[in-house]
């Protein structure tokens, strides 16, 4: 038996496609995150608040990096970047500033065996965008992070953006909410991460 | 000298003592590849819950042993489980962990279409196969469903073989997972929150499920956590001159004093499942639990909320897959990867019909103790790392179950139960499912 070629009729991928599913929607537009006009000065400032986290961190300084923190303060680590709230919803981390100081005294403790040998870390920060200031002088800020940790052996690679929102105090700048968005965030992890990004 | 083939029946009978077991049993490629084929595709292995498909189209994609296989809600309002593969060329339909398929599989290489049945709906420029021996009637080309697909309470589990029990059957001892869970919420059913923290622990799964009834390990394992909760917890009482939330207690506890948790104890049931009673206070005072005994009430009466909540289990092992803790709605389902490696899947439920703060509870477990920042699970896989790690090598053959060993009280209705919570009663009770499963499957 000789075979049947395709006739016109048998039409395109995208006709067989669109047979079942319709037409594709088209994408909805959707406006560039806010960004506020800041002084050079200003700029800097919030710069040197966001290295001065780095090295906090990179030095395991934990009751130093909790003390960033307002007492109403919050460190949050959605799962998605859709999340609006930690509140309520399961996240990474969404942690207050006791929880906070609970992950410090787990690490410190002689004890805690995932910590032997520990983690260390290198964190770059940049990308440094000042999204709004208010009156009072408090603002949001988001920036990109890069870190490189490394535990027995093995180095893992972090990165994502921060989105921080920071209260002006007579003592600097103090953190109210910390947003930290890793790209793989609802990835499958490979180990867990034992302290703050 | 004599030759015994790996995974003989011969080979597995030597593997297993009553009290301690050969610790190939945890890093022989061979016998893991006998684990899958004997136990994880000749079982009911847990998929998912019905509440994570609730539209039609909506599907989740996991492993029962080594098949990649789509939990998917059909036309029919019927919850399908197919196996993840085009009877075309071979292609994954479903290349995400969920997602919503519409009312069709597609696949993405030559387009053949599929009901959410895995039937075969339509293929472009079908003349091509007049005159061969393809034929739309014929099974092989169309989506391969598994042989059984059940449900409990809403929780579903499927099976590879058609030759198993009914699912309440399997389930027995370990059905009281759901119920419990099911029948704490005020409507009688639970749904689940849609967020999976999916982790991987580099070492065998059957070192996880040993160590989910292991109550000697908590308060050494995780004294650094729990010893950090109690400050915390002592220092929010004194600050606030309240008690702390809930939380911290969840925390705490684990670093309980050993004669506490001796006062537990451990019932073993036909299958390898396993209940681990006692442990879990959950504070009567506490103004969530305030609201919800009286929606309880209201819905239940007093007499039968007390019978549901006087239900005291803290963990319950689905052998060979399921942890299930029902009054902290957690469950977590193991994929075995390889001799070394498996992955968690882990997620947590909302009791219907009970108020935001009992919710919160459960977030509360889920963040603190199940997510990837989790400070009490960071210690349990670097100690399930270092045994995998310690049983690679030719230090010794054996893994020791011997505490409380022969001490174990077997009950009228066929049940085990340990004398201490401590026992090492839920090792030897999974060994011992675990060598049937196997001794069966190499007669095969
Ligand atoms: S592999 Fe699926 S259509 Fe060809
Ligand atoms: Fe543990």
């Amino acid at each position: 038996m000789s075979g049947v070629r395709a006739s016109e009729k048998s039409g395109s991928a995208t006709q067989f496609a669109e047979e079942f599913d319709g037409a594709p929607a088209k994408p909805s537009g959707k406006p560039l995150p806010p960004m506020a006009q800041v002084s050079g000065d200003l700029q800097r400032e919030v710069e040197r608040f966001l290295y001065r986290q780095a090295e906090i961190l990179d030095d395991r300084r934990w009751d130093d990096y909790v003390a960033l923190f307002t007492e109403s303060g919050h460190y949050w680590m959605p799962v998605t970047e859709t999340q609006t709230t930690g509140d309520g919803v399961p996240s990474i981390f969404y942690e207050d500033v006791d929880l906070m100081r609970l992950r410090a005294k787990r690490v410190m403790h002689p004890r805690a065996w995932s910590q032997k040998p520990g983690h260390r870390t290198s964190h770059v920060v940049s990308n440094v965008i000042v999204e709004s200031v208010d009156a009072a002088g408090n603002l949001v800020v988001r920036s990109k992070f890069y870190m490189s940790e490394f535990r027995r052996d093995a180095v893992r690679h972090f990165a994502g953006k921060y989105r921080h929102e920071l209260k002006k105090t007579a003592g600097g700048y103090r953190i109210e909410l910390q947003r930290v968005d890793l790209v793989n965030g609802d990835g499958t992890w490979d180990y867990v991460i034992q302290t703050w990004v | 000298m004599s030759t015994v083939t790996i995974g003989s029946k011969a080979d597995i009978n030597a593997m297993v003592e009553p009290d301690r077991v050969h610790k190939r049993c945890y890093t022989d490629q061979a016998i893991f590849d006998a684990e899958i084929e004997r136990i994880f595709e000749r079982t009911w292995i847990y998929v998912g819950h019905e509440s994570q498909v609730k539209n039609v189209g909506d599907y989740y994609t996991t492993l029962i042993g080594r098949q990649p296989v789509i939990m998917v809600r059909a036309k029919d309002g019927k919850v399908n489980v197919v196996y993840n593969r085009c009877p075309h060329r071979g292609a994954m339909l479903c290349a995400d962990h969920s997602g919503n398929t519409g009312t069709t599989f597609k696949c993405p290489y030559h387009a053949w279409r599929f009901n959410l049945d895995g039937t075969l709906l339509k293929i472009p420029v079908i003349e091509g196969y007049q005159g061969t021996r393809f034929d739309t009637s014929d099974p092989q080309f169309h989506m391969k469903k598994v042989a059984r697909v059940d449900s409990y309470r809403g929780f579903v589990f499927a099976s590879l073989v058609p030759d198993v029990p009914d699912l309440v059957t399997f389930l027995g001892g370990a059905k009281i997972a759901f119920d419990d869970m099911c029948n704490r919420a005020p409507d009688g059913e639970v749904e689940v929150v849609p967020n999976c923290f999916r982790v991987i622990q580099k070492s065998n799964w059957k070192i996880f499920l040993e160590n989910q009834l292991d109550a000697v390990h908590p308060s050494i394992t995780h004294e650094a956590a729990g010893r950090a909760a109690f400050e915390v917890e002592k220092d929010i009482e004194k600050r606030t001159g309240k008690k702390a939330h809930l939380q911290y207690h969840m925390l705490s506890a684990f670093t309980m004093p050993f004669h506490k948790f001796d006062a537990m104890d451990n019932v073993g049931h036909a299958n390898g499942h396993l209940v681990f009673r006692g442990y879990m206070d959950l504070r009567r005072a506490d103004p969530e639990m305030v609201e919800y005994l009286k929606i309880m009430h209201a819905k239940h009466g007093e007499k039968r909320t007390e019978e549901i909540l006087s239900v005291d289990i803290h963990h319950v092992i689905g052998y060979p897959c399921l942890s299930v803790q029902p009054p902290l709605q957690q469950l977590r389902a193991i994929r075995p990867i390889g001799p070394d490696r498996t992955l968690s899947e882990i997620w947590h439920f909302r009791l219907k019909g009970a108020p935001e703060g009992m919710y919160r509870r459960a977030l509360a477990y889920y963040q603190l103790v199940n997510s990837p920042s989790t400070t009490i699970n960071a210690d349990d896989l670097e100690n399930w790392w270092r045994c995998q790690q310690g049983l690679f090598s030719s230090g010794g053959d054996w893994v020791s179950f011997h505490r409380n060993a022969g001490q174990d009280r077997v009950q009228a209705n066929g049940t085990i139960v340990s004398v201490t919570g401590m026992s090492e009663l839920p090792m030897r009770h999974m060994m011992g499912a675990w060598k049937d499963y196997m001794v069966k499957g190499a007669a095969q």
